[in-house]
């Protein structure tokens, strides 16, 4: 009884915090959404009117949401599988048996996972600069014209998704690595002795040895890039032509700029379900892989 | 192909990646003890012509960057210190103490995982106004406090730490708090190291809850005073590298000394989390 009475002393604090400033505003957040909560609530809360589904049904007829939507819909259908690639194959060249100097290389390719997202992104929009940036300038040498990059809208989300992929890939890669480390030694040795050769190995053993671990990477990868917010805010304020606006981005807007927190809640919440829909169909997928 | 060949070629990409990672760092570098207005030109140079710290005298003297620089080093010191309090009792009494509901409420922490933080953003902005909080850095501390992570990290550790070790410190009727004290924060000790790394670095690097909490500009943490100063001044490369240089090199550093208890972290919580 008394080791009962301590744990729940000692735990009480913490889930107080997640309760209250989680588990509250998260309920509170799908309420909100139910209701026109907007600047005039916020100055007197007799204002608030209960409108059920009036936010969704707005926002799925709002073009400038769907814009949204589809812009991050592109950051993660690139940008993940360009990250996941970037990381595996640093992983490889780290874990290869030939390789020196290992813990610096590691080292290195993660630096950019602990740097400060809004510094970086400063850096970044220099180096991407149309007249003085080094990008342009390398790509000069092998005759490309000089590319506006987040100033044209077909160019600022690919410049993004670079950044981005320079950015992160250093996480996934550690993760990758310690899974490598995993797989037996036995198994590269006895394809080895049947002939095979490094892409054969690939194929064979590391890639279905790896499966579950590309199924978790990619799992919270993609729910990362969902949440596309601070590179747009700094590098390109969602221009041009709102080709980087986010779904975030566009919730904060709506919620701080435009004080409509009904509707930025209810944005919230699609943002939720739109991760968990692609989530789903991530398990579904390996399910079926794993079947076949 | 033959192993030294094999090596050259590994070798060859190694580097090559290694280069282009580091170099918008190093580039960052050194821009920023560039003169005003010298790396806006055509070729970009690489390295200044005269070195100088003008810029970063610019940034303390006139940006204010100093008050924002204490202000990112103590918001991210008190965070990391309570978390790491309310963390690792909460982390220890669901590893080790039996209590009624705390297998459910395990199970409702790990499913609220799956939920974006952003979700609950506008509310907790509601109710930080309504608390009259907004503009201070209670807003940013108290809800970084305790956190789903933290606790399954510490739990996660603490379960690999014998039973006997406690029972025995119990027959001796040592009370609840003083086996925690005594036995259990010392045998946690690598855990909290990591933790602590990750919540310092997690709230040091945060950007989009305090953009939305702190609007007085004396509060301003780095990251949004660094958002702000590239706004107005978007033409002054040099001086936008000075001041990312003064945001990033702390957490790289720390990075690098502690860099074995964060990996760790990461591995934690992706295997088991």
């Amino acid at each position: 009884m008394r080791v009962g009475h301590a744990a729940w002393a000692f735990a009480t604090p913490a889930l107080l915090v997640i309760g209250v400033f989680f588990f509250v505003p998260v309920l509170a957040a799908l309420i909100v959404s139910l209701t026109d909560f907007d600047l005039y609530a916020l100055a007197d809360i007799r204002n608030l009117r209960f409108v059920g589904l009036d936010n969704y049904r707005h926002l799925l007829h709002t073009p400038d949401f769907w814009r949204a939507v589809a812009n991050t819909g592109y950051f993660v259908a690139v940008g993940v599988p360009l990250s996941l690639a970037a990381s595996l194959a640093s992983a490889l060249l780290v874990n290869s048996r030939l390789a020196y100097f290992t813990a610096f290389f590691r080292t290195v390719f993660f630096a950019p996972v602990v740097t400060t997202l809004v510094a970086v992104a400063v850096v970044w929009r220099y180096l991407l600069h149309t007249r003085y940036g080094l990008l342009n300038y390398a790509l000069a040498h092998i005759g490309i014209h000089p590319i506006d990059w987040l100033g044209d809208p077909h160019w600022a989300l690919p410049a993004i998704i670079l950044f981005a992929v320079w950015k992160n890939f250093g996480y996934n890669m550690v993760i990758f690595l310690a899974a490598l480390q995993s797989i037996p030694a036995d198994l590269y040795e006895a394809a080895r002795l049947d002939g095979a050769g490094l892409w054969q190995e690939f194929r064979r053993i590391t890639l279905p040895m790896l499966r579950p671990t590309l199924l978790l990477v990619s799992i919270l990868t993609v729910a990362g890039y969902f949440q596309l917010f601070a590179e747009p805010y700094v590098m390109t304020q969602g221009g041009p032509l709102q080709s980087t606006v986010s779904v975030l981005y566009f919730m904060y807007e709506e919620g701080f700029k435009w004080w409509n927190l009904g509707s930025a809640s209810a944005v919230a919440f699609l943002l939720f379900l739109m991760i968990l829909a692609v989530t789903a169909l991530q398990l579904r997928l390996a399910r079926d892989a794993e079947a076949s | 192909m033959s192993t030294t060949g094999a090596r050259v070629l590994l070798h060859t990409l190694l580097l090559g990646a290694a280069v282009l990672t580091l170099f918008p760092l190093l580039w960052m570098l050194s821009v920023s003890f560039m003169a005003g207005g010298e790396a806006s030109a055509f070729p970009p140079p690489l390295l200044p012509g005269h070195g100088t710290l003008a810029n970063y005298r610019q940034l303390f003297a006139q940006q204010n960057i100093g008050r924002y620089l204490t202000n990112s080093l103590w918001l991210a010191a008190l965070t990391t210190l309570l978390s790491l309090l309310f963390n690792s009792l909460a982390g220890y009494a669901f590893a080790k103490l039996r209590f009624r509901g705390r297998e459910p409420i395990l199970k409702v922490l790990l499913a609220a995982l799956v939920i974006p933080s952003q979700v609950a953003m506008l509310p907790l902005f509601l109710m930080m106004k309504w608390l009259g909080l907004v503009n201070t850095y209670a807003a940013v501390v108290v809800p970084a406090m305790a956190g789903i992570f933290g606790v399954f990290l510490v739990r996660q550790y603490a379960l690999t730490i014998p039973d006997e070790l406690l029972e025995a410190a119990r027959i001796d009727g040592a009370g609840e708090m003083r086996i925690f004290v005594s036995i259990m924060l010392p045998a946690l000790r690598p855990i909290l190291v990591t933790l602590g790394v990750f919540t310092f670095l997690g709230s040091w690097n945060d950007f989009m809850w305090p953009l939305i909490v702190l609007t007085d500009q004396d509060l301003y943490t780095l990251p949004i005073a660094l958002a702000q100063l590239s706004r107005e001044h978007v033409p002054d490369n040099e001086l936008m590298m000075a001041g990312a240089v003064l945001t990033v090199l702390p957490v790289l550093v720390l990075f690098l000394s502690l860099q074995r208890y964060y990996i760790r972290g990461i591995l934690m919580g992706s295997v088991k989390g």
